[in-house]
Order: C-alpha cells, then sequence, then structure tokens
C-alpha cells in the first residue's frame, strides 16, 4: 500500500535519507529499527511531506506523494502520530479531535467510535490538552490521528515514557487497528516492545537500509538484533 | 469647568483613542501571534484603510453616510488584499524567517508610503462623518459619532473574539500558532492561513483608521504613530495574546487621552514609551504573555 523507493531527504543542505524503501502493506505492521540519528524520524516525516523528498518517490497506491502539497497529503488518509505526541496544547481535548476530524470531513460517528476506544478522553474534552497526564496525551495523540480515519498510520515512539498499562493499551490499539486492515509504520526504540507485535522489522542505519526481516525470525533468534543494531 | 467635568471629557477622549487603538493592536498582535512575523508596516495598512476611504466616500456622493458606509466595507477589504498579496509575493518567499520579515516589512512601509505619496498627494483630506449629531452634557457638547467609533470597535473586537473562539476558521488559525507543522501534517494549508492571517491583521488595521478618519484626516504620513502606539500595546499585554492586548490597549488609550488633555500628548507618549521599558524590565512576557520555555 505505501511503498518508499530509495527516497532521499534532508534539513537544508544536510542529506539525512541517503535512499531508503521500505513496502508496507495494509494490515501490516513494518516497524523500523536503529539507532538514534539513523533517519527514522526523518522517514516519517518525509512521508508526510513536512521536510521535501528530493529524490525517490513516496507511493501510496501508485500515486507519488513526494510530488504534492504537504497538507494535501493527510488527505489520503495517512494518520500521523509524532514523537514527543505535538498536541496543540492550548487547546481542548475537543478541538484537537476537531482537527483530526476536519482533515477528511468526519463528523460525530467517527468521533464516538475513536471516544469509544477511549473512554478516559471522553470525561476530558473540556479540558486543555497540555494539562493531560503523559498516557492521555498519548491516548489524544492516537486518537486525533484515527479521526481522520487512516489507511496508513505512522507512529513515532508511542509508548516513550509511558506506564506498563498505558504501553498495553496503545499496543491494543495498534493490533486492533491491523486487524481493520490499516497499514502501520511504526518506530520504536524497545526491542521487546517491537518484536511483540511487528510482522517484519526494517534496520536503517545512517539514513540507509539494511535488511528487513520477519519479526518471527528475530523472534526465533535473539542475536539477530544485537548483530543488526550492533549492540 | 471643574475638574470632575474635565476628567470626563479627557475620559471619553481617551476611550476613542483606547477603541481605535485596541483594534489596530489586535491585528499586529494576531499577525505575530500566529505567524511570527513583527509587521513593520503594520501603520501603513492603517493609513491605507484611511486614504481608501477618502477615495471611497468623495467618489460615493450623496449622503456622508452612504460614502462612510461604503468606506466601512471596502476599506479593509482592499487594505487586506494588499496585505495577502504582499505576504504571497514577499514574506513566503522568506519563509517567514523572523528577521528577514522584519527588513522586508520595513520595504514595505517605504512602497506603500511613497506609492501613496505619488497618488494620492501630500495633502490632509477629511471624510465627512456619517452623522453630526451632538449631544449636549451639562458641561460640554460631545460628538455622538465619537461614541459610535467606540461602540464599532467593541462589535468589531467581539467579532474577532467569536471568529477565533467559535468557528472553524478560528481553530485552525490558533493551531497553526500552535504548532505549524503538526497543522500540517493534519492538513491545514499553513500557506492560505498565513495570507488570510496576514490580510485579517492589516484589515484590522484599515478599519479602525476608517472609523478615525472623520475625527483626523487622511494623511500619507499618518501610520506612525498607530504603528508606535500598536507596538507599545502588543508589548506591554503580552506578545500573541489577544486577551492582553485589549487590555494594555485600554490602559494605554485611557492614559493617552487623559494625560493628553490635561498636560501634552508628548508626555503621554513619554509614558507609554517609559511603560514599556519597565515592563520589559521585569515582566519582559509582558502582562499576560507566557513565559516562554
Amino acid at each position: 500500500m505505501l511503498k518508499l523507493r530509495d527516497i532521499q531527504a534532508g534539513y537544508g543542505e544536510a542529506t539525512v535519507l541517503h535512499g531508503i524503501s521500505l513496502e508496507v502493506a495494509a494490515g501490516e505492521i513494518l516497524c523500523l529499527l536503529g539507532r538514534n540519528g539513523a533517519g527514522k524520524t526523518t522517514t516519517m516525516k518525509a512521508i508526510m511531506g513536512l521536510i521535501p523528498v528530493t529524490a525517490g518517490a513516496v507511493l501510496l497506491d501508485g500515486e507519488n506523494l513526494a510530488q504534492i502539497a504537504a497538507h494535501e497529503i493527510p488527505k489520503r488518509a495517512i494518520g500521523y502520530i509524532p514523537q514527543g505526541r505535538r498536541l496543540f496544547a492550548e487547546l481542548t481535548v475537543a478541538e484537537n479531535l476537531e482537527i483530526g476530524l476536519m482533515v477528511r470531513g468526519h463528523g460525530s460517528a467517527t468521533r464516538e467510535k475513536v471516544l469509544d476506544m477511549f473512554p478516559r478522553l471522553r470525561e476530558r474534552l473540556r479540558q486543555r490538552a497540555g494539562t493531560l497526564s503523559g498516557g492521555e496525551q498519548q491516548m489524544l495523540a492516537t486518537a486525533r490521528a484515527l479521526c481522520i480515519e487512516p489507511r496508513v498510520l505512522l507512529l513515532d515512539e508511542p509508548t516513550e515514557g509511558l506506564q506498563p498499562s498505558m504501553i498495553a493499551l496503545i499496543r491494543d490499539v495498534i493490533v486492533y487497528l491491523r486487524e481493520q486492515g490499516v497499514a502501520i509504520l511504526l518506530v520504536e526504540q524497545r526491542v521487546d516492545a517491537v518484536l511483540s507485535i511487528a510482522d517484519r522489522v526494517a534496520f536503517i542505519e545512517n539514513g540507509r537500509n539494511r535488511d528487513t526481516v520477519d519479526a518471527a525470525a528475530l523472534r526465533a533468534d535473539h542475536s539477530l538484533v544485537a548483530r543488526y543494531l550492533g549492540v | 469647568m471643574d475638574f470632575g467635568p474635565y476628567l470626563f471629557l479627557a475620559s471619553l477622549e481617551g476611550a476613542v483613542t483606547a477603541a481605535v487603538l485596541a483594534l489596530t493592536a489586535v491585528g499586529l498582535s494576531l499577525v505575530f501571534g500566529v505567524m511570527r512575523v513583527v509587521n513593520v508596516a503594520h501603520g501603513e495598512f492603517f493609513m491605507l484603510g484611511a486614504v481608501v476611504a477618502w477615495w471611497v466616500a468623495s467618489y460615493a456622493g450623496g449622503h456622508p453616510a452612504i460614502g462612510f458606509a461604503l468606506a466601512l466595507l471596502i476599506a479593509p477589504i482592499v487594505t487586506g488584499a494588499v496585505a495577502a498579496v504582499a505576504d504571497f509575493l514577499v514574506l513566503k518567499r522568506l519563509d517567514y524567517d523572523p528577521e528577514r520579515t522584519i527588513v522586508a516589512t520595513i520595504g514595505l512601509l517605504y512602497i506603500i508610503q511613497q506609492t501613496v505619496l505619488m497618488t494620492y498627494g501630500p495633502e490632509a483630506r477629511p471624510v465627512e462623518a456619517p452623522f453630526n449629531v451632538r449631544i449636549y452634557f451639562p458641561w460640554f457638547g460631545y460628538s455622538t459619532y465619537k461614541f459610535f467609533v467606540i461602540g464599532a470597535a467593541v462589535a468589531i473586537l467581539l467579532g474577532v473574539w467569536l471568529l477565533m473562539t467559535r468557528t472553524r476558521f478560528g481553530l485552525v488559525m490558533r493551531a497553526t500558532q500552535l504548532d505549524r507543522e503538526t497543522a500540517l501534517a493534519f492538513a491545514i494549508p499553513v500557506d492560505r492561513v498565513y495570507a488570510l492571517v496576514f490580510g485579517l491583521g492589516a484589515a484590522l488595521a484599515a478599519l479602525a483608521a476608517v472609523l478615525i478618519v472623520p475625527i483626523q484626516q487622511a494623511h500619507y504620513l499618518m501610520g506612525g504613530d498607530p504603528l508606535l502606539l500598536s507596538f507599545i500595546v502588543v508589548i506591554i499585554g503580552g506578545l500573541g495574546s489577544l486577551a492582553g492586548t485589549i487590555v494594555a490597549a485600554v490602559l494605554v488609550g485611557m492614559s493617552d487621552g487623559i494625560i493628553s488633555v490635561f498636560f501634552s500628548p508628548t508626555l503621554a507618549k513619554i509614558i507609554a514609551t517609559l511603560l514599556v521599558a519597565l515592563v520589559l524590565v521585569f515582566r519582559p512576557q509582558g502582562l499576560f504573555g507566557k513565559r516562554a520555555l
């Protein structure tokens, strides 16, 4: 469904991605693993058009996203949960969700569905997003992206700094979305968290792809992970 | 005249100044808040509003109220359009870099000012007030038009507040202000929002000018004072805080009016500028601003 073909991208003069190729199918979780600075977040930003893609193509069902305006990309049903959540902190929970709903003109049906997944948010609709706890903020960031009714979901370190019960909740949501046929691209630091839900794992180093491996193989042989990550 | 009535008159003058200043400063504050652009040309948009108002009023003919009503409609639209075009042609191409946009808007200031000088000329021209009924207090008579200015400014500010808090466009503006990149990732056309906000900011300055031009006359150099006072108000109120801007406008406008009547306009400006210096030293984020993290 989503296919990156040899993309290069970076910030200003500095090229960070030197040719990344990936493919995520519907109903699949592809996880990006790599050390800090390997280009995982940059890959996500390049897909969203937040930084210019200077070479290669980002194909969604054959359409090259690298050639359309950044604000048109989410309308193709791509939901993005950025690193550090990036909520609109001064807006209320309800307003944050409204921003998500407006992307593709969804209404109260979608809103109710999303709130059913995160009942805690329903109690806090009028509260300012910045005053939520860390776990609730992650729920809201996820809910906001789900308001798009995404076919592709990009999650950048969704469990960073969360307590175990919250990690389990986020994980359940991700697995549920996979069952719904969403193509999921996940960046995650914690290897055990990755192995338990990923279908395939793509290793990235210095802005280049290394191997993409079935998660099952990694689960069977942990030493593979150590070899790829060099730890 | 006794002190009491004299103070009353001074307060009325102050309220008119405050009303017009609040409109102008909210335009400046909105542009800075959402776009992080310090618009040095803001006073010229004010001036452009007044000049367009004179133009419209002098071509309209008939009862002065017709010309004035048309000016109230056309001047902000024309000025807003000029600003939106300037945003598209200049600011967008500078990538809204904070320093370079200051220099660019200084250039814009001179372009607008000199263009008006070349076409409209150096004369100061009045626009007739839409109505000229005087209301008589026991001590002095006062133009009802000035009350209209205060009422109109309050109504427009209420409209801006409703726009910001109750409409989708307001939500989009606030989201863009808070996090430009995430706004883009949620399909908000940031470029278009910026052009509209810059246009809206200029239109508010133009509206303020249309309201004041029956009292003050249109002149190509009239933009200086509103620019200075707007900056004073925005700094005292807290950059990017609309509520703070309005409170500061009332504070500065009232004291400007009162001090001008009792002492001199120069002293009023000295005190306002001193107040800015004190605010910058003791509370750099402004009275209502949030401290930057």
